[in-house]
């Protein structure tokens, strides 16, 4: 799959927002499944060496969620809304409890990359992903 | 390299003036009216700048009394590049992850996997 794009950060000069933009060998429904189950979600939303755990979780739009990142005794937790849960867009709030004041807003959009040669190749359809986060630097 | 050191780099790259200096600097060594030259500010000004990024670490001048070439310290930009370098490792390890729970996904549901692209 080397033909996949590498996870890229992009900052926008005129707003504070940062863009990763991401492809993966997946189907928009799948993408969106993965990011909405719970139990899927906690699989993947890391870091690598420390464990989720999903406090609440009510994926709908105008829901909301919370979850902790555990290791041993340590404990880090974080909560937000969820703002607009669609096939191919959610918006979501992102605090971490530890700095209650900040808070950011996160874009995901999904769309199916086509027309390349080499897409045909793989398994399945590459959906890119772009995650826009855009930080309310308490003051 | 410590963080202190790393708040003073972005301290004195935080001005269009002292990157625009850092970014011709790029190219080679230089004189203070050399670097002044393109600037509607004063020689004193541009001096002003240099003193900022000479205490950052980021340029040294040389001591020949007429020339003082004003010389750039690559090495200290490359924390700041591993520095930014590390959360784009944290987003790609991330995905890599994400990689994994999709393709156990796509093994489960087979037909969702053939769709758009065959």
């Amino acid at each position: 799959m080397t033909d996949h794009q590498q996870a890229r950060i992009e900052a926008d000069p005129r707003v504070p927002i940062i863009r990763i933009v991401r492809d993966f060998a997946a189907t928009p429904a799948q993408l969106y499944r993965a990011h909405t189950d719970p139990a899927l979600y906690a699989r993947w939303v890391g870091p690598n060496d420390i464990t989720t755990r999903i406090d609440h979780w009510d994926c709908r739009t105008g829901g909301s969620w919370a979850f902790s990142n555990v290791r041993g005794d340590e404990s880090y937790s974080f909560h937000g809304c969820f703002h607009e849960i669609s096939p191919t867009r959610l918006v979501q709030t992102f605090t971490f409890d530890g700095w209650p004041d900040g808070v950011s807003l996160e874009t995901l959009t999904s769309r199916t990359r086509r027309g390349r040669a080499a897409d045909h190749a793989l398994p399945a359809p590459i959906v890119v992903s772009e995650l826009e986060a855009a930080a309310d630097q308490a003051s | 390299m410590t963080t202190d050191q790393l708040s003073r780099t972005f301290a004195a790259l935080a001005d269009p003036t002292r990157r625009d200096l850092v970014a011709r600097l790029s190219l080679g060594d230089a004189t203070l009216t050399e670097l002044a030259a393109p600037y509607t500010m004063s020689l004193q000004a541009v001096s002003k700048h240099l003193t900022v990024l000479e205490r950052a670490g980021l340029v040294s001048r040389g001591k020949e009394a007429q020339r003082k070439p004003v010389h750039l310290q690559p090495a200290v930009l490359e924390p700041v590049t591993d520095w930014l370098e590390t959360y784009r490792r944290r987003a790609e390890e991330r995905y890599q992850r994400l990689d994994a729970v999709l393709a156990e996904l796509a093994e489960t549901d087979p037909h969702d996997t053939r769709g758009e692209n065959r």
